[in-house]
């Protein structure tokens, strides 16, 4: 008890109050970024899921075509440089925030978004051509887990380049803000995710897909 | 207590700027991305998906496990080189816990995959082997 008193007496009398981790080395430096990583890892739990049942599925092919008979690699090749181009062009983008160009910003994000948008266009084209020569979702197990999961990561590349128009005009009409800041790393994040995420679409499904 | 407490607060307000300024730190993330990081992720990148391409479309390996083990080798890599050079990601981000749910989740991610091929390759194995005639007259 007499600890208890003199302990504030002796803080009054210096007058200089104690702040503890003034640098804030023990806390997270921006909470958005880690909640954004967050989710960033559940939806990698999420491609995980369809990996595995494309892994139990992709084999699967009820009499049907295989995927050595329906892939056509050097249209996933182009695809998978489409992707890659567009991560490199993103990093340019950050790199242009860093030197606070908001037209270099701009740029560089609406030729990531092309770019994307290309990958997307390819993929349709992928797609309905499957789907016209009667290999649709329906047709074996292993088509539907191929759509299932290519078909996920797409929606996510789409997603992402609505995002990125949302964000061009943001930027556009308010400049570089800390908050504008804030949610170009979270969709730098978020498209070098989908990136990683192509690299296990392309080796998993495509390259040992057509492996004898 | 009660006549402590004034002066705390007034000892605290002498740097409000300071205080504020923090706190706009905060709200801008300051990583600091370079060109040179980015152009050597995209170089080893490119390396690291030509290569399994070229492996795989021009026949190399004559024997396809080997291919396919030599291709997953690639993609690991290929993947630890984005997050380390696109995704900036070291053990020292937002204070470790960039890593530590990176590893959790792979944990997971392991676990599930795992798991699934092992048990469904098993049942697979156990079922009734069927010819492709069968499967075609399936009702």
């Amino acid at each position: 008890m007499s600890d208890a008193i003199t302990m504030p007496g002796a803080a009054a009398s210096s007058n200089t109050p104690v702040f503890l981790d003034l640098a804030g080395k023990h806390h997270p430096e921006n909470g958005t970024l880690l909640g954004f990583w967050i989710y960033l890892m559940s939806d990698c739990l999420i491609f995980a899921c369809l990996f595995a049942a494309y892994g139990v599925l992709g084999r699967s092919y009820a009499a049907g075509p295989s995927g050595a008979e329906l892939f056509d690699l050097p249209l996933v090749a182009v695809n998978t440089g489409l992707l890659l181009f567009s991560s490199i062009t993103y990093g340019i983008a950050m790199i242009a925030m860093q030197a606070r160009s908001k037209r270099g910003v701009l740029v560089w994000l609406a030729i990531t978004g092309l770019l994307g948008a290309g990958f997307i266009g390819l993929e349709l084209y992928e797609f309905s051509h499957l789907i016209h020569e009667g290999a649709g979702p329906q047709r074996s197990a292993f088509l539907t887990a191929f759509f299932a999961l290519v078909g996920t990561h797409g929606l996510h590349v789409s997603f992402g380049i609505i995002w990125l128009l949302v964000l061009m005009s943001q930027v556009g009409r308010h400049g570089l803000t800390a908050a504008n800041q804030r949610r170009l790393f979270c969709l730098s994040m978020f498209w070098h995710f989908l990136d990683v995420v192509w690299i296990g679409v392309f080796t998993f499904v495509y390259l040992m897909g057509v492996l004898p | 207590m009660s006549d402590l407490h004034p002066h705390g607060t007034d000892a605290g307000h002498p740097h409000p700027s300071s205080v504020h300024d923090a706190h706009d730190a905060h709200d801008a993330p300051h990583l600091h991305v370079s060109l040179r990081g980015y152009a050597t992720g995209f170089l080893l990148s490119v390396l690291l998906t030509a290569i399994p391409f070229w492996l795989v479309m021009a026949k190399v390996l004559p024997n396809s496990n080997t291919t396919a083990l030599v291709v997953l080798g690639f993609a690991v890599v290929q993947i630890v080189v984005h997050m380390v050079y696109f995704l900036h990601l070291d053990a020292k981000s937002e204070g470790g816990w960039n890593m530590l749910a990176l590893i959790f989740t792979v944990i997971l991610v392991v676990i599930m995959l795992a798991g699934s091929l092992w048990v469904m390759h098993h049942l697979n194995s156990n079922m009734m082997p069927m010819s492709p005639h069968e499967i075609r007259n399936l009702p």
